[in-house]
Formats: structure tokens, sequence, C-alpha cells
């Protein structure tokens, strides 16, 4: 299959491993992976923060990169459940709300071949066993659009028991958003931080090394949570302290990584 | 019609000029100190409410007990997707039929003996019900547990007028006796725990056993042996209303506690007041609502007391019986195509108990009776909320957009599309003048995202960030990235992004997709 990469702003800007995670794991399966490189912001945090005006640039933009990709891809696929989300739910909805009812209508139908990383493997690819090597306990945390926008259910989960050496525990609370909700965290800093400190505690709680999910945005909210809290264990107690503490870890680095190496 | 009525359109009748209202449209509800207004933005009341670690461990533990039990009983339930659909296409229908509805309702309570007042707005309704029970003589009336008279401000628009109304709900009486306001539309002392209760109750409840402890079984009996006496001498009494049936006249309550039983047939006069969206076409539409609301709202099969009745039986319960509709801004929200959908809450509260904003900062954050998630959309829409200055603004953002409340709400209310169509309402209201910080930042975004050559260059400015650095993370940062930095680390960016990987690995051919 020939299949076209929405790397997402966040993982092109900030996460370049998730992205290039996502290339390998496909690449090995036999794919063939294309960047189309006109790419730029599916313009989620725009819509949901109000700005339904300045996103629908972005969403033109969008379409025409991948609808002009996908006249040789057959799909287009995005390590974010979130990113996905925001093109199956949002995009023909802000073009609908200008009147650019032609622009709704091709947005629709990039929509619908555009799948997250774990959808196109379980459902489109038909696979669970990705050849993935990781000898570390991790905790999955299901992420709100993965879950409850995008519905992609327990397909994480099958890709992640697949991994050779990966000991799974269960995260208590997992349904539970963990405060990130982008400018949320700004506008709300306050509850957000509530909520991470609950989540991080939840992952402690199970003794995981990794704490993994499919989006970068979330994991970029819980990690920072997780590095503050040991910059203080060790600021407090000394160095050493904070050895051991959980980090995160995206999905498609997991399945990315073989016997050869942890992909990084 | 009754001598009362007012001549009716969709929008209810003409408004009086001290009602704030949206240009040229319907009249909107809340104006200064009203139960739907608070003086704080969400953010800086959250921020209050955040630092009481006993109301964060009251609320934790509360919402976790009745979460579990909602989700069980909705679990045995084979076609709850199916019950769901039905309660959201009924809502919509009668949402569509309103002002026939409305007035087919009050030709039916008016043939059954019963009188029916229009209200435009808080105002109105509370001179209504003052005005009726004035005529009765009482000086006091029993009050149903109802979120109405409470969006209204009645007990307190009562007071003054010298009548005293006694809230008969446990956790209301409770709220009313601490002179605190509700903080759950279910559960209105779901902030409180059981000591705090006891001596609530010691402090405040005349004639209490100054032995009472705070088993809740005790509690409930201290606030029974109070109650009782007053049900009996009660002449008036208020209440409001889950359901109001057109066809039939036929009003419909609720409840748990077997309180509102008794203010429903004890007293001579019953008065209900009712916001105009409670209205159904059929009465055999409350099959649908009577196993929704219970197994969302307390997670029972079964809630142990339904009342129903229809104008006036003589020589049976209330010989006087008035229907007080009530519009409030809920003609202005209907006017609102996306908003809509927020008048056809039932008041279960499922989406509060699955919030995870709403357990961590409790209802007295969101400044209105109508707390959580249905809170966030309903307040705004009921005060039409746009204006950047006024505390309701900040309300829709009160939410990380997580779902959970869409997942549950028995009526199926997609809240986080009304949030974000809410903030989209407030930002293109705020255009025009001198834009805020925000406007700018999303617009310098929009340009800079819109083009892949803009969005290049200034991935690689933001590279500059890794001087701040230390350990391959940001700690502090200047405001706004201060409101990041207070808790969490920032990564720093790295080396290279992905599309200069790309490029150098793949070179120009590959990065065109071609082969
Ligand atoms: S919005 Fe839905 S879940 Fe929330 S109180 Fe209303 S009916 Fe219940």
């Amino acid at each position: 299959m020939r299949i076209a990469l929405m790397a997402t702003c966040l993982a092109d800007a900030m996460f370049p491993s998730v992205a290039r995670a996502t290339v390998t794991v496909l690449e090995r399966l036999g794919h063939e992976v294309v960047f189309p490189p006109g790419q730029t912001c599916c313009g989620q945090m725009h819509v949901n923060t109000g700005y339904a005006r300045e996103a629908l640039p972005l969403v033109a933009h969008h379409v025409d990169v991948f609808e002009e990709a996908l006249t040789s891809c057959d799909a287009v696929v995005a390590p974010s459940g979130s990113c996905v989300g925001s093109v199956r739910h949002q995009h023909a909805t802000v073009a609908d709300g200008a009147g650019r009812h032609a622009l709704a209508g091709r947005a629709t139908a990039v929509a619908a071949r555009t799948y997250e990383l774990s959808e196109l493997l379980v459902d489109v690819l038909g696979v669970t066993d990705v050849g993935a090597y990781y000898p570390h306990r991790v905790t999955y945390h299901p992420t709100c659009h993965s879950l409850r926008l995008l519905r992609v259910g327990d397909k994480p989960l099958q890709l992640l028991r697949a991994v050779a050496g990966l000991d799974l525990v269960e995260l208590p609370g997992a349904e539970e958003c963990c405060g990130f909700g982008g400018t949320f965290a700004m506008k709300n800093s306050g509850t957000s931080s509530a909520m991470l400190e609950d989540k991080m505690r939840h992952i402690r709680e199970t003794g995981a090394e990794r704490c993994t999910a499919g989006d970068a945005s979330c994991l970029m909210h819980i990690d920072g949570g997780l590095r503050r809290a040991a910059r203080e264990t060790v600021r407090v107690a000394g160095d050493g302290a904070g050895h051991g503490a959980p980090r995160t870890v995206h999905l498609a680095e997991i399945l990315a990584s073989t016997r050869a190496g942890v992909f990084a | 019609m009754s001598a009362l009525r007012r001549p009716v359109a969709l929008g209810m009748p003409g408004r009086r000029a001290d009602v704030g209202h949206a240009p040229g449209g319907p009249a909107l509800a809340g104006g200064a100190s009203s139960p739907l207004r608070g003086e704080e933005t969400f953010p800086r009341a959250a921020k209050r409410e955040l630092a009481k670690p006993q109301l964060r461990a009251n609320l934790a533990h509360a919402t976790s007990t009745i979460r579990a039990k909602r989700a069980a009983v909705v679990g045995e339930v084979p076609d709850w997707e199916a019950l769901r659909d039905a309660g959201a296409a009924m809502k919509a229908e009668a949402m569509q039929r309103l002002p026939e509805l409305l007035e087919e309702l009050e030709r039916a309570v008016t043939a059954r003996g019963g009188v029916v007042h229009w209200a435009r707005d808080a105002d109105e309704a509370n001179a209504i019900v003052a005005d009726l029970v004035r005529a009765t003589g009482a000086r006091e009336v029993v009050k149903v547990k109802s979120m109405a008279t409470q969006e209204i401000g009645l007990n307190e628009y009562l007071d003054e007028a010298g009548i005293e109304a006694l809230e008969t709900d446990l956790a209301e009486l409770i709220v009313q006796l601490a002179g605190d306001t509700p903080s759950h539309i279910l559960v209105p002392a779901i902030h409180r725990s059981r000591t705090e209760i006891r001596e609530i109750f010691l402090e405040h409840m005349a004639g209490v056993d100054p032995e009472l402890t705070d088993e809740p079984r005790l509690l409930a009996m201290a606030a029974r042996a109070y109650l009782r006496e007053r049900f009996l001498r009660a002449e008036v009494a208020v209440s409001g209303a889950n359901f109001a049936i057109a066809e039939t006249g036929t009003l419909a309550v609720v409840e748990s506690e077997g309180n509102g039983r008794m203010c429903l047939t004890l007293p001579r006069t019953l008065i209900t007041v009712m916001g105009i969206e409670k209205v159904l076409p059929r009465a055999q539409d409350l099959e649908v609502y009577l196993q929704l609301l219970p197994r969302s709202s307390t997670g029972e099969r079964m809630n142990p007391y339904t009342s129903m009745w229809t104008g006036v039986t003589p020589g049976d319960g209330p010989q006087e019986f008035h229907l007080v509709l009530l519009d409030n801004g809920r003609t202005a929200a209907l006017a609102d195509e996306v908003g809509r959908a927020a008048l056809h809450c039932i008041r279960c509260s499922a989406c509060l108990n699955v919030c995870p904003v709403y357990e961590r900062t409790g209802g007295h954050a969101y400044g209105s009776v109508y707390p959580g998630p249905i809170g966030a959309i309903l307040t705004p829409l009921l005060t039409g909320a746009v204006d950047h200055d006024d505390p309701n603004s900040s309300l829709p953002y009160a939410s990380t957009l997580c779902g959970a409340c869409y997942d549950v709400c028995p009526v199926k209310i997609d809240i986080p599309s009304i949030l974000v169509h809410l903030r989209t309402r407030g930002v293109d209201a705020g255009r025009g003048g001198v834009p805020a910080p925000e406007a700018v930042a999303m617009k310098a975004a929009g340009v800079v995202m819109g083009s892949p050559t803009a969005f290049r260059a200034a991935e690689a400015a933001s590279r500059a960030v890794r001087v701040l650095a230390r350990d391959g993370a940001v700690s502090r940062l200047p405001w706004p990235g201060s409101l990041w930095t207070a808790s969490r680390d920032l990564p720093a960016p790295p080396k290279e992004p992905f599309r200069a990987w790309w490029a150098r690995e793949r070179g120009a051919s590959a990065a065109e997709g071609g082969k």
C-alpha cells in the first residue's frame, strides 16, 4: 500500500521521532510511505479555541495537499488521535459554517481515507503483530479523542499485547482526561495541573517505566509533569533520587522498536 | 385563556426595558446578582476552589461512587442506545413545536381547573409567585427541589416579601440551613461531608437532639422530624416539574425522598414553576424518560417516587393549582441553531459526575446554579454572555473537550460541540475592536501554519528556545508560557524537525511524493 504521512505540526516541529517511527513501522511492514511536503497544520487548535475563521484557510490547505496526495496514495495516516479527530469531525463543519459547501464535500472525502495509526494497522492493514520488541513495563493512556471521538477501542492494546518483551499493565482511571485540552492547559492552568497530578499518581501506581499513548500532545503534557516531578525529587532528595521515575513514549515509537534497538 | 395570559410569540411577549436582551431578539436571563452569574471568571473561581483539599476529597469520593452506580445500571439495559436516540428525538420534536405545545398545555391545564401564568424572566416569575402566596394569606411555603426556582432566586425574593420558603429535599435543606449555595444539580450538598452536615444541623436546626452523631440514618431522621411538622402545617407548596404533557395537561415530578410527594399532596395550594422547555407532546413519551432519568441521575433502576397530577381533583390533593411557565432566556437559546440542543437537558447531572473539571473544582466555580458541562453551555446561552468582561463568557472554556459528558448524556447533547460553538460565538463577537493578545497570536499562527515555507521558518526560529533548555526541557518561561511551565516542563525543540530529516534522508524526489 502507498500511504501518505500526515506528520502533524506538533510531531513535525517538536517530536520528529514520532513521525519517523511511523515511517519505520509502515516500511517494515512492506508499505511505501510518502510525505507530502506542503502539509502544515490541521487547524484543530484554532477551531477548539473559537477561531474558526482563522482555521478555514488551514482546512482548505490541508484538503488541497491531501486530496492531491490521495490521487497516488491509498490512505492518509497520522500518529495522532486528536488530529485525525479534527480532520474527521471538524473540517467539514468549519467549511460548511463558512458557506464553503464544495470544500466541505472534499474535506469529507479526504477524511474518509484518513486514519489514526492504530486504525490503519489493525482495521485497514489487518495486522496486530508488527514485529516489535520493547522490553519494558508499559501502561497505556487511551487519550480522550482516540477513545471517544475516533472510538479506536482496544486497537492500541491489541498492538501492544503483540509486542515481544513488553509487560503491559493496566492504568487505573485510564479513561479520564490528563488535563491537557489544548489551550485549556494555559487558560485553566490550575485545573489542568490538578488533573495531571491525578494522572501521574495513577501512572506511578502501576509501577510502569513508560506511559504510552497515541497522541504526542497529551504525552507532552504528561511527560512535562513527570519531568517536573522528577526534577523536584532531585532538588529535595539529591542526585539519583529521581532515578526510575516513569517517562512517556509514543505508541509509534514502541512499535518501531525491535531487537536491533529501541527506537528514538 | 387565563386573565394573566399575555400574547405570546415563540419569543414570548414583548420585553420590559430593564431586562437584558440580544438586539432585536428574545429576552435574556441573568441581570446583575442573578443566580445565573457569578462575580468571577471560571479560572479565578476555580483557583480558589482548587485550594480546598476537603472539598476535593468530598467531590472525588461522591462522584466516583455515583459514576460506578450509573455505569452498572446503564450497562444492564440492552436497548440503552435506542432509548437515548428516542429521548433526543422527542426533545428535538418538542423544541420544534414549542409554541403550539405550550398553548396545548395551557388549554389542557385550564380545562382541568388549573391556572396558567406566563413569565418572560425571573422578575416576572417571582412577582407572580409572591402575589399568589400573598393571596392565600400564608407566610410560609414548603418547597420541592427545583432548578427553575433556584435559577430565578425565588427563595430570596419571597424572603424579602416576608414569606419564608423552606426547602424539603434533604441536601437542599442542608444547603439552606448553612446559608450556602448548591454545588450540584442533583446533590446540592455534594461538597459537604457527613461531619460538616452534623455541625450544620446542630447549629441551625431548631429542636435537634444535641447528641446527634454523623451516622447517615440519624442525620436523615433528624431532618425528617424537623420537616414532618412543617409539611403538616403548610398551606402552600412551590415545586418545579421534570416533565409536562401537552396533550393531557399532566405535570410530573421525579424524586427519591418522598418530600416531593408530601408537598404535592398535603397543602391546599400548589404553585409549579416550570421552564418552557420541559413540555413533551404525549403522555407516552414518559416511558422513555422515566427509564433514562433515574439510571442516569442517581444510578437507580427506578426512583422511589414519581408524582403526576393533572389540574385539580375536588376533595383530593391541592384545591388550587397554578402553573408558571418560565422563559428566562430559553427562547434566546432556542434561537441558536447549535446551542438549542442544550434545552433538551433533563437535569440528570450525569455529565457533572463524569466531568474531570467539575470533579476538581466543584460547582461553585461556575458561578451559576447550573454547574458542570451542562452549566458551561446552558448558562451562557440563557444569559447571552459574549462580552469579554462577563464572567459567564469564560464558561465555555472550562472544559478539555474530553467528551465524557457527551457519552453519558441520556438525551445525547453534544456538549463538546456546543462548547466549541460558544467559544466561536464569543471570539466572533469580540472582532472589530482592539484585538486581545490571544486573537493576535491565533491570527499569526494561522498565517504561519497556512504556508509550508512560513512553517519551516517558524520551526527554525523556535529552535532558539533550545538555549533556555536544561536536560532537554524548559522549566521556566515568561508569560504566557509561564501558564504552562508553572507545573510542567516544556520539551526543548529538537535539533532537526521531521521535514528536514525527510528531505535529508529521502531527498527531494521522495519529498515530492513522486517515484
Ligand atoms: S446535559 Fe445531559 S447529562 Fe447533563 S444534566 Fe442534562 S441530560 Fe443530564
